[in-house]
């Protein structure tokens, strides 16, 4: 299990930034993948931007992207229909029987 | 470079019976034995197998089983596209000059450890397939003003293919009607819309220039190759409204065979779900963007199999490992006038793609008479 499974196991939101060449690595690894290098693992931002949205049994998921690289499917938290291009907050992350992802609109 | 020609080719009906990969492997071979009378075990020296089965040592299992000693055997695995991945392996082998004849065989099971990439942790929740599907729909319907109907067509048009093709999984039609009725998955991706896992086996056999006349008095060359990998994850395909990979793929292959998509007389591509194949139309360029819809609702109209002419894999059924191999087998037969009713008249270039895992790779490949 790597860094970001466990955090995740914990509720925490993190990924891995290489201090080489400041790449933000995603998907999660150990090692950059511009360089290759060690990266440090820090808390990621959960301010995120919605890509692209469908709706399955009246439950609305979605892309979201974080700091212009993280992109993670998940569960949007809303009664009207989201729009692309708006503004979400990443509200809980965990793990059971896989990762998940609960994202909250932010204003309208 | 030495060419390399499809000499023969060999299928089982897809079924969700009892078998064993090992079995199913096996049983496609037999029926390309049989239709090559000067075809003996000896003349084999590569044998590759496809597909996403954790069993191990297959090609060398279905060698043995199959009385062949090849010089060469192994498998290779890339989820829904193994199937070209393989023969391109198998191409590349003859072209060399490392090898003059190469079988190359592809099964899968319905429960196949295939169908979700579970490595991919930024699909969260939403692994299964019908998600990307589901979003890439989203995106086609917002840019391009893509409908449900529209769907629909692609699913119905390559139920009516299928039920000319002997070894598709499903034994009944289903109509435009009935996909719009089917159960909604997502509020854009019904049950109808998305090609099934089942069991199925496929079979090709390629050979150099140098002996291919020995196998088939006309062979069908692969004059065009292009692969592209943009990823593994779903979530780095940068425009959800295309993908990428298959547009790369396919200019290669065109590049390759110095050929263009109006010269395409057939084509094979892979409906893993309804607006795969209007995707796959615009990025192959046998469509322009936002136009793939629009042909393929003319193709249904008019009853032409120009596109799928086999079923694709929602009108047959799809077994990962075996996809590839039956799309390119098709494209095999559609030019050596072998496709008894799905025949397209005249056919003599055709294209076959073949993609894994939300178009995160691809594959495609121009044929020739
Ligand atoms: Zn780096």
């Amino acid at each position: 299990m790597n860094r970001f499974e466990k955090e995740l196991k914990e509720g925490n939101f993190v990924c891995g930034e290489c201090p080489n060449c400041k790449n933000i690595v995603w998907p999660p690894s150990e090692y950059c993948s511009a360089c290759l290098g060690g990266v440090i693992w820090r808390g990621a931002s959960r301010s995120g931007t919605l890509i692209e949205y469908s709706r399955k049994n009246g439950e609305w998921f979605g892309m979201a992207e974080f700091e212009g690289k993280i992109r993670i499917l998940g569960t949007i938290m809303s009664d009207n229909e989201p729009r692309v291009g708006q503004k979400l907050r990443l509200e809980k992350c965990g793990y059971d029987e896989g990762e998940r992802f609960l994202f909250n609109v932010v204003g309208n | 470079m030495r060419r390399v020609g499809i000499v023969s080719a060999g299928q089982t009906k897809f079924t969700k019976d009892d078998s064993s990969i090992e079995s199913l492997l096996v049983s496609s071979v037999k029926p390309l034995f049989d239709e090559s009378k000067d075809l003996s075990q000896k003349d084999i020296d590569v044998v590759l197998t496809s597909t996403n089965s954790n069993q191990k040592y297959l090609a060398n299992i279905v060698s043995e089983l199959s009385g062949i000693s090849p010089r060469i055997a192994h498998s290779v695995e890339s989820l829904c596209n193994s199937g070209t991945n393989c023969i391109v392996s198998a191409f590349s082998y003859i072209a060399s000059g490392l090898a003059d004849v190469a079988l190359v065989v592809g099964a899968e099971k319905t429960d196949s450890p295939g169908l979700v990439l579970d490595w991919d942790v930024s699909r969260g929740q939403y692994k299964h397939p019908i998600y990307w599907s589901s979003l890439f729909t989203s995106s086609h319907m917002r840019k391009y003003g893509t409908t449900l109907e529209d769907l629909a067509y692609v699913s119905a048009k390559n139920h009516v293919n299928g039920r000319a093709n002997p070894f598709s999984y499903f034994d009944r039609s289903y109509s435009f009607e009935d996909v719009m009725a089917s159960k909604k998955l997502t509020d854009n991706v019904r049950l109808l819309d998305c090609s099934m896992p089942c069991n199925g086996s496929a079979s090709i056999l390629l050979a150099s220039e140098d002996v291919a006349n020995k196998f088939k008095e006309k062979p069908v060359w692969i004059t065009g190759i292009g692969q592209k990998s943009i990823s593994a994850g779903f979530t780095k395909n940068s425009d959800l409204s295309s993908m990428q990979s298959t547009s790369i793929a396919a200019s290669d292959a065109f590049s390759m065979a110095r050929c263009s998509p109006r010269e395409i007389d057939v084509a094979e591509v892979h409906d893993a779900f309804s607006i795969c194949e209007i995707m796959a139309l615009e990025d192959l360029g046998l469509a322009e963007r936002g136009r793939g819809a629009k042909i393929v609702r003319d193709l249904y109209e008019t009853g032409s199999r120009k596109v799928n002419p086999r079923g694709g894999l929602i009108g047959t059924g799809h077994p990962l490992g075996a996809t590839g191999i039956a799309q390119t087998i098709e494209a095999y037969r559609q030019i050596c006038g072998e496709s008894g009713k799905r025949q397209i008249d005249g056919a003599r270039t055709a294209l076959v793609h073949n993609m894994s895992a939300a178009a995160t790779s691809s594959t495609v490949m121009v044929l020739r008479s």
